[in-house]
């Protein structure tokens, strides 16, 4: 389960002002694509356009094609609700339901949303989504104790065992390290090393090592002032963004100059 | 630094840091020499405690900061005079709060007794309080039938007043995004917090009485008067703990691909029940004491009456009332007087008992944070 | 072309004109209960718009119960010489209650806010914030029957001495109660009811003044009397105007209190002696046995201490709402 994502001519509001200018941008499945970018480019609001998580602030709206495996996210009767289970997202600082236990944590979305699963279905999705995360060794022993109760960097893993647990097509994560210390980080990024065979992964990172070590792809967003929108100024294979790239602003970036 | 002013500092270290400072034993001295003076001049106009306290404690409030200006300068002179005077005012708070659960205390806890708790004032009349009375006896009755209808009454309140109260935080926080019905409501609740209670009685018999004829009572029209002074309160505490839930959580339900209903269901009331239990025990607890609405909207009754639907009820607030604006028997009024008290310290039980169990739950469903 | 309906998630986002396009995203409800959203926003909707129905038929209610007192002939309300005869001197006294009240409490209040904020130490701060909550927990009705035989008892051989000695002031003139249940009794235990709105609110605002102020008085050599003059009042001059309005809001419409400590009568100068009554008491001591022109009366009585309490109320919420403007607070 993997779709590839083609964004065609999106422009992304709040209220009457332009956030996000004009992005082109074709992401493969089963690949990590990486979104860099000084602070206030954008590339977070561009990030939450992708699975429609822009609306939940008041006055943001999109305009523009988002197309999963061909299928318009915004097209006419499209539910916002739908296409986030089919596009997870995993957040910048962990954030599991403090009124869940583990257990229930990974099962959220399952539950949330009032289906019926059967005890056996639900053990075996809390077991193949914690195992899938890296997290289940650390924690199979303590699944009925609170998800909160974990460290920071456990608790990141969990959330994207939940993510895994609604079975998406595609992960997005929003400077999901960022929050880390330096081993939780490392344990994250292997992490996504191996969710790039099932998913489409897209991640917002500051950290430009970071980018490099986990991305086949990097975006670089810029904007030009205050006040200003953000733009897409260059996509490219990430070493090609890192060592030869084909604009002056993203040479400047990536080699520490500005930002 | 000149050494000049160091003449009768206790202090055995003589430097400029602590050179020019009080003794130690001044503001003391100052103290027992104002108990001293206040007890002579309350003499003067008939000694009692109360006089003896007051002229002792506003001579103390003038004479120790012109001491230590004396000594010190005016800079520190003000400085004492402030502390003195937030020391004496926070006194001055206590001593009421102290002599009303004293008092409470004293004349209610001998009036309570398993029978003052399970039988009603049928049949009481002022020749059998008259009697009690000579007799020196525990006055005779019980309250049973205010503490039923002080329950119904409230039950019924809460029964109203939470889900619409519920509903609309929910709606303020989660729905209205600041739009302008929002922000309506929000003033519109502020005012509803200061409406009197006896005007929320008088909107409720009002509003029966259009219906039903006027001077229609039962423990219905009370509720709803209970209700108007209760939503306020609700709506205000769950607004609160909805706001602090984070939005990170919501974010977290919807990126599942859950409904915002759902969301708000499972994720967000879940993590502030605790919250708003609490506050919803705390607005039962200031209206249970509610009395001026109950007085014009449910009157008072001798005996049980469970049926909210139906006649008059007697609630304890309109139970105390009664006992001592219109005594059983006019001329021996201390029976009366005695089931007051009893009926207050019943009363304030159930109001430190809710405040009490708003605390618990407080802290004991909150959500489970340590590792 | 480009609407912003930002409350409606179905709506939002969405390309104006977009085509229909079959496909799977559209029309697949995953989820499930798209409907119960509908329902759901709906229900709290009605709850809030519920409360503007509520007020509205307060006072729907009581103007229409209270309207038949102005066809009753003069002679026919209570007092013989109409409505506006009748309510004035219950008017002066609500306000006169309500003023002796605040005289007391203000600067009680304040102190003892101040007191936790500022001089307590932390250990006993917080058991004193509690003690101050439990002031407020106390039914009305509790401090009432308080008022009524411990304080009155209490202060009347001082008011006797008050007449005695300062009876040339038309306030304290003689015969002073015997009983002591007076204006002043009543605007005593007034006060100590409304000390706790006071004293929390004035806590909550001192507690918030920026630590920086304090400090950079503080370095300065300043003693606390000084940091709080230059730091902590004028930041909380505000807070401590409106704290002080919506004690004013509660004392106006406070009816236990004055219902069972004043013996009521006409309205007078002294505030010790029998006599004087407030709106709410009258109510609540006559509403129980009235009927007819009387009830309608009460009602009309009622309805302007609604009108009373609601402007005090608002000025309030006014001083606070431009306040946090101002504090960038919330």
């Amino acid at each position: 389960m993997s779709k590839r994502i083609d964004v065609e001519n999106l422009n992304v509001y709040y209220g009457d002002f332009l956030a996000v200018e004009d992005v082109n941008i074709n992401i493969e499945s089963r690949s990590v694509t990486a979104f860099i970018g000084p602070s206030g480019c954008g590339k977070s609001t561009f990030l939450r356009t992708l699975n429609r998580m822009h609306e939940v602030i008041p006055g943001a709206y999109a305009k523009g094609k988002v197309m999963l495996d061909g299928e318009d996210l915004y097209g006419k009767g499209v539910d916002p609700v739908t296409v986030r289970s089919m596009v997870g997202m995993v957040f910048q600082r962990p954030n599991p339901f403090p009124t869940m236990s583990i257990r229930d944590n990974v099962l959220a979305g399952v539950k949330l949303n009032n289906k019926k699963i059967s005890r056996s279905d639900a053990d075996a999705l809390v077991e193949s989504s914690l195992k899938g995360a890296n997290l289940w060794n650390e924690v199979k022993d303590r699944l009925d104790k609170p998800g909160s109760g974990l460290s920071g960097g456990q608790q990141q893993r969990l959330c994207i065992a939940r993510t895994m647990a609604v079975k998406p097509d595609v992960v997005l994560m929003d400077e999901p390290c960022s929050a880390l210390d330096p081993i939780s980080t490392i344990a994250i990024e292997d992490l996504i090393h191996e969710l790039k065979e099932q998913f489409t992964v897209v991640i917002v990172t500051h950290n430009m090592q970071q980018a490099q070590r986990v991305a086949d792809k990097t975006a670089f967003f810029n904007i030009e002032g205050t006040g200003k929108p953000g733009k897409l100024v260059e996509y490219d294979d990430t070493a090609t963004i890192f060592q030869n790239p084909s604009q002056k602003a993203t040479e400047d970036y990536v080699s520490g100059r500005f930002g | 630094m000149s050494i000049s002013t160091q003449s009768k500092s206790s202090s055995p270290v003589k430097n400029s840091l602590t050179s020019g400072q009080r003794p130690k034993w001044l503001v003391p001295a100052v103290m027992v020499a104002a108990v001293v003076v206040g007890a002579a001049l309350s003499a003067l106009i008939g000694f009692g405690i109360a006089t003896w306290a007051i002229f002792s404690a506003v001579i103390f409030l003038i004479a120790a900061p012109i001491a230590v200006t004396t000594i010190e300068g005016s800079r520190k002179g003000s400085d004492a005079a402030l502390t003195y005077v937030v020391y004496a005012a926070f006194i001055l708070a206590i001593i009421p709060l102290i002599s009303v659960i004293w008092t409470v205390l004293v004349r209610g806890v001998p009036t309570i007794s398993i029978d003052f708790l399970t039988t009603t004032m049928g049949g009481i009349t002022g020749t059998v309080d008259q009697a009690a009375a000579n007799a020196g006896d525990r006055p005779p009755g019980g309250a049973l039938q205010a503490i039923l209808g002080t329950v119904a009454i409230t039950f019924w309140a809460t029964l109203f007043s939470v889900p619409i109260g519920l509903l609309t935080a929910i709606y303020l926080v989660e729905y209205s995004n600041d739009n302008w019905l929002g922000k309506v409501i929000t003033f519109l609740v502020d005012v509803m917090t200061g409406v009197p209670s006896i005007v929320a009685g008088l909107f409720a018999s009002a509003l029966f009485g259009l219906m039903l004829g006027p001077n229609t009572r039962m423990g219905i029209i009370g509720a709803v008067a209970l209700t108007v002074l209760m939503i306020p309160t609700v709506v205000k505490a769950t607004e609160e703990m909805l706001k602090i839930v984070p939005n990170e959580l919501r974010e977290a339900s919807y990126a599942l691909g859950v409904r915002k209903w759902r969301t708000i269901l499972k994720v967000v009331i879940p993590t502030s029940i605790s919250g708003i239990a609490s506050g919803v025990t705390l607005a039962i607890a200031r209206v249970i004491g509610e009395t001026a609405p109950l007085l014009v909207t449910v009157g008072y009754f001798e005996r049980v009456n469970l049926n909210v639907f139906n006649d008059w009820m007697a609630t304890l607030p309109t139970f105390i009332y009664q006992q001592l604006m219109r005594p059983v028997a006019p001329t021996a009024p201390d029976p009366s007087t005695d089931r007051a008290w009893g009926a207050a310290l019943i009363l304030i039980v159930f109001v430190m008992v809710l405040n009490l169990i708003a605390r618990l739950i407080a802290k004991a469903f909150a959500p489970k944070t340590g590792r | 072309m480009l609407t912003n309906l930002s409350d409606s998630e179905e709506r939002t986002g969405r390309r104006p004109g977009g085509e229909t396009s079959r496909s799977s995203l559209a029309n697949a409800d995953t989820s499930g209960g798209r409907a119960g959203d509908k329902i759901f926003s709906g229900l709290s909707l009605g709850a809030g718009i519920l409360i503007f129905v509520m007020l509205a038929a307060v006072a729907i209610f009581l103007t229409w119960q209270a309207s038949p007192v102005l066809d009753i002939p003069a002679t026919s309300v209570s007092g013989g010489e109409g409505f506006l005869n009748y309510v004035y001197p219950l008017v002066l006294g609500t306000l006169v209650a309500a003023i002796i009240a605040l005289l007391i409490a203000t600067p009680v209040g304040i102190l003892v806010a101040l007191y936790i904020s500022h001089y307590a130490p932390a250990k006993v701060a917080k058991p004193v914030g509690y003690v101050i909550d439990l002031l407020a927990a106390i039914p009305s009705v509790v401090y009432g029957a308080w008022g009524m035989t411990v304080l009155s008892p209490a202060l009347a051989p001082f008011y006797t001495w008050l007449s005695e000695n300062f009876g040339f002031i038309p306030l304290f003139a003689g015969p002073a109660s015997a009983t002591g249940r007076t204006m002043m009794t009543a605007g005593i235990v007034l006060s100590i009811m409304i000390l706790p709105i006071i004293t929390s609110l004035c806590r909550e605002i001192f507690i918030q003044t920026p630590q920086l102020h304090e400090e950079a008085s503080l370095a300065l050599g300043a003693t606390r009397f000084e940091m709080i003059r230059q730091a902590v009042l004028p930041f909380a001059r505000t807070g401590i105007i409106s704290s002080v309005m919506l004690a004013l809001g509660r004392a106006l419409g406070e009816t236990m209190a004055v219902a069972l400590v004043l013996s009521t009568g006409g309205l007078q100068w002294s505030l010790i002696r029998t006599g004087n009554n407030t709106i709410a008491a009258e109510i609540a001591l006559n509403y129980p046995e009235a009927f007819g022109n009387r009830l309608a009366e009460l009602i009309a009585a009622g309805l302007m201490l609604f009108i009373i309490t609601l402007i005090v109320n608002f000025i309030a919420r006014a001083i606070i709402a431009r306040y946090k403007e101002f504090s960038g607070a919330n």
